[in-house]
């Protein structure tokens, strides 16, 4: 019995439904039909007492005069041949004398002249007992074990009782008519469950779809965050709707818990990164500091010679080379705070303009700014020219890049920054590791200027991300505007 | 059925009928005495069931014949019980009657015997005892003791009076032989009662019984003949004797002539009859022993 309650619902609601219509259609059946036989019965039993009592009357002067013929000819006139059977034929008509003796009947073979009721079986013996006690006419009698069913009235003259008119009725008359009602609405249960089971079943499935799917989808949340339902799936507002929505919620909470862990881990990578960096910067610039001014000191001296001075120039280089790198992974947010104007932007598509053409690169250039904004404009150049550059050479030979700047939904707080080019997508790993140092994703990048890029956005407290949209690769940052206090990498 | 002549019969009888009341009641009141004048020169016959009288269309032709042929007005006037026609005939409210031998001899003071029907042939008839085709156990009379018994007419010979004496000669006594009888009141309803089951044994008149053979051979072979009686006269044609001798001559030369008409031969023919006799009252002779048997003559 229980795998039937651990049936899915796809089946459960149809089946059940089923099982309820068919049983409502069953028990409505048999109760109509239980009223149509009681119906039968009782036209049988009042057709029975009018053709009794114009009997009686009839056939009461015959049982006075001792006159058999007459009353054999009254009590054979209301039965029919075989040809006219109808529930309410009579089977067969009896008078009975006062001593329960058939005085007459309609059917003198099996129910003699002068035979004694128990000469005729039991159900005469049942119908004289009840005809000795009876008060109430007319008596009905329906004896067990039967298949008849019996009225009987008395014949009066003059308050006198001269004896009893029985009328016999056969059940297996009335039984085919009754079967025929059976049928009837045998066939119209069967044409109502042919509609109503497929329409159910149909009704059901459905009903159950967004169920079993919510299932499974909840039974996959440990794994992975599962996506969330289609809006289609199920759009009604009752409670299984409000159920998929409270559902959807815990999917969208669930994606944007787990973005936001990605995002913390990245972050907190990129400020260990940043520490290591800075602290081995510093550690690297003080030497360095002092060996670039012995170089120096040295190059005044004049009696050099000429093979040691090649030796020091080739020195001095490198360690400019070293003191540039250092400086470039130490980020430098500290400098006097100038507000972005739009000329800044005007140097910057200038400076870009060479690359840009050598490359033949169509570069779209939506920059909506008022003559002012409170960003840092050297911080903010470093910013664009690193993103601008950056996309400049990823995007294809003849590619598209397109910036746009401005505020976001009018917004008086933030600035927002956009950079796409339409170079190669950036596969997940690339993402995962894109702002760190030297992880450049081009042949000959040295991978630090997204780096900086990071430092200085996550130093003045905006945010940077990029993501693949359209067959694109998009950067965008952005900045919180007004003035505050700029920081610098190292902690 | 027979209850309901008057309405079965056709519309202008019916109105004859009233006409003939009417004059009935005209004739009484101018002071006319005579029963049998009362309906001036119209003949009123009485028929028993002493044939197979439920035949009305037959009657009609009969009595339409009958009136073309003495050229005067006929009532044809039937009752269900021999008993009845009897009344009818001693209160000389008929002028002629077809009745059972046994009525004739008890009427024998009041009517003189007018002619007598010929069944093949011959002025004879007798009683049959029937049962049941199927009924194989009932080979005589005297198998039928303590059973239901339908006689047809305390006033009938072969459906009363014989089967009653032949009873007395096996040594019975009639009253209690059977355990009970009853009366069907018409020889063909005897037949009807024996086929129905509803009496095991039946007393008919064997004109009656051969001629429903050919009539209603489903009804009639659904019995069987067990006993077959000595021959009888067969039932008379009588007239009162208050009729006046020409009426009384014209309507015997009337019916000894039927034979000689194509119309009464075609009569005689449904009738399952051959014609009449004159016949003598000495053809009873065999009843009136019966008769004298019970103490009735």
């Amino acid at each position: 019995m229980r795998w039937l309650f651990n049936l899915s619902f796809r089946r459960k609601i149809p089946l059940w439904t089923s099982f309820l219509i068919s049983f409502s259609i069953f028990v409505v059946g048999a109760a109509l039909m239980t009223r149509a036989y009681e119906d039968m019965k009782s036209a049988v039993v009042i057709s029975a007492e009018n053709l009794g009592h114009t009997l009686a009357n009839t056939v009461a002067p015959t049982l006075l005069h001792d006159d058999v013929w007459r009353a054999f000819e009254i009590v054979r006139s209301p039965i029919r041949g075989e040809s006219a059977q109808t529930p309410v034929q009579v089977d067969a008509v009896v008078v009975l004398a006062r001593d329960h003796q058939v005085f007459v009947s309609s059917d003198p073979d099996t129910l003699p002249m002068l035979a004694e009721p128990a000469a005729l079986g039991s159900d005469w013996l049942q119908l004289s007992a009840r005809l000795g006690a009876a008060t109430k006419w007319p008596l009905v009698l329906e004896p067990d074990n039967s298949n008849y069913l019996y009225l009987a009235l008395p014949i009066t003259d003059k308050d006198a009782k001269l004896g009893y008119l029985v009328l016999r009725y056969a059940k297996s008359v009335f039984h085919p008519w009754f079967i025929d009602t059976i049928w009837q609405a045998l066939w119209i249960g069967l044409l109502v469950l042919a509609v109503l089971i497929p329409i159910n079943w149909y009704w059901g499935s459905r009903m159950a779809k967004p169920l079993v799917d919510l299932a499974q989808r909840m039974g996959a949340m440990l794994e992975t965050v599962p996506e969330p339902l289609p809006p289609d799936l199920y759009p009604y507002r009752d409670e299984l709707g409000q159920l998929f929505q409270a559902y959807d919620r815990l999917v969208l909470a669930l994606r944007d818990k787990a973005a936001l862990e990605n995002e913390m881990v990245k972050s907190e990578r990129l400020a260990a990164i940043g520490q290591l960096t800075a602290g081995i910067a510093h550690e690297i610039n003080n030497p360095l500091a002092g060996l670039i001014t012995v170089v120096d000191t040295l190059k005044l001296q004049r009696d050099l010679a000429p093979r040691a001075l090649r030796n020091l120039e080739l020195i001095d280089r490198g360690l400019t080379q070293i003191r540039d790198t250092v400086a470039a992974l130490l980020v430098q947010t500290r400098v006097q705070v100038r507000p972005l104007n739009q000329h800044d932007l005007e140097d910057i598509h200038t400076l870009i303009q060479p690359l840009v053409s050598k490359r033949r690169i169509r570069l779209d250039w939506s920059a909506a700014m008022p003559a002012e904004l409170p960003a840092p404009a050297s911080l903010v150049r470093q910013i664009l020219i690193n993103l601008l550059l950056n996309a400049v050479q990823a995007a294809a030979e003849g590619g598209h890049v397109s910036l746009w700047l401005g505020r976001k939904d009018g917004s008086e707080s933030f600035l927002s920054i956009v950079v796409r080019n339409d170079g190669a997508l950036l596969s997940d790993e690339q993402l995962a590791h894109l702002f760190e140092p030297f992880a450049s994703t081009r042949v000959g990048g040295h991978g630090l200027g997204l780096w900086v890029t990071y430092q200085i956005v996550t130093q003045l407290e905006g945010r940077i991300s990029a993501r693949n949209i359209d067959d694109q690769v998009e950067f965008v940052v952005s900045l919180p505007l007004g003035e505050k206090p700029c920081s610098t990498a190292s902690p | 059925m027979t209850q309901s002549i008057p309405n079965l019969l056709p519309n202008r009888n019916r109105r004859r009928w009233l006409i003939n009341s009417v004059c009935l009641t005209a004739a009484g009141l101018i002071g006319l005495t005579h029963k049998a004048r009362a309906t001036g020169n119209k003949l009123r016959v009485g028929m028993t069931p002493a044939f197979l009288h439920n035949e009305y269309s037959l009657l009609d032709e009969w009595r339409e014949f009958m009136a073309a042929s003495l050229q005067r007005p006929v009532e044809f006037i039937q009752r269900d019980s021999y008993r009845e026609t009897m009344d009818l005939l001693r209160l000389e409210k008929l002028d002629f009657a077809w009745i059972c031998d046994y009525p004739y001899l008890h009427l024998k003071q009041e009517v003189r015997l007018l002619a007598v029907p010929l069944y093949q042939e011959r002025p004879y008839y007798r009683s049959y005892l029937i049962v049941r085709k199927d009924n194989t156990q009932f080979k005589s009379m005297a198998d039928l003791s303590g059973s239901v018994f339908a006689y047809a007419d305390p006033y009938s010979n072969t459906g009363y009076l014989a089967p009653r004496y032949h009873i007395r000669n096996l040594g019975h006594d009639p009253a209690t032989f059977f355990r009970k009888t009853f009366f069907t009141w018409s020889h063909r309803k005897v037949v009807e009662a024996v086929a129905s089951g509803l009496a095991q044994g039946g007393a008919v008149d064997s004109y009656i019984r051969d001629t429903l053979v050919h009539v209603e051979p489903e009804l009639a072979l659904r019995t069987r003949v067990v006993w077959r009686s000595p021959e009888y006269g067969f039932p008379p044609f009588v007239s009162h004797r208050s009729v006046s001798i020409a009426d009384y001559q014209q309507m015997q030369k009337h019916l000894l002539d039927m034979s000689a008409s194509e119309k009464g031969r075609s009569l005689l023919a449904r009738l399952n009859l051959d014609g009449f006799t004159l016949g003598s009252p000495q053809l009873y002779d065999g009843v009136a022993s019966m008769m004298r048997v019970f103490g009735e003559a």
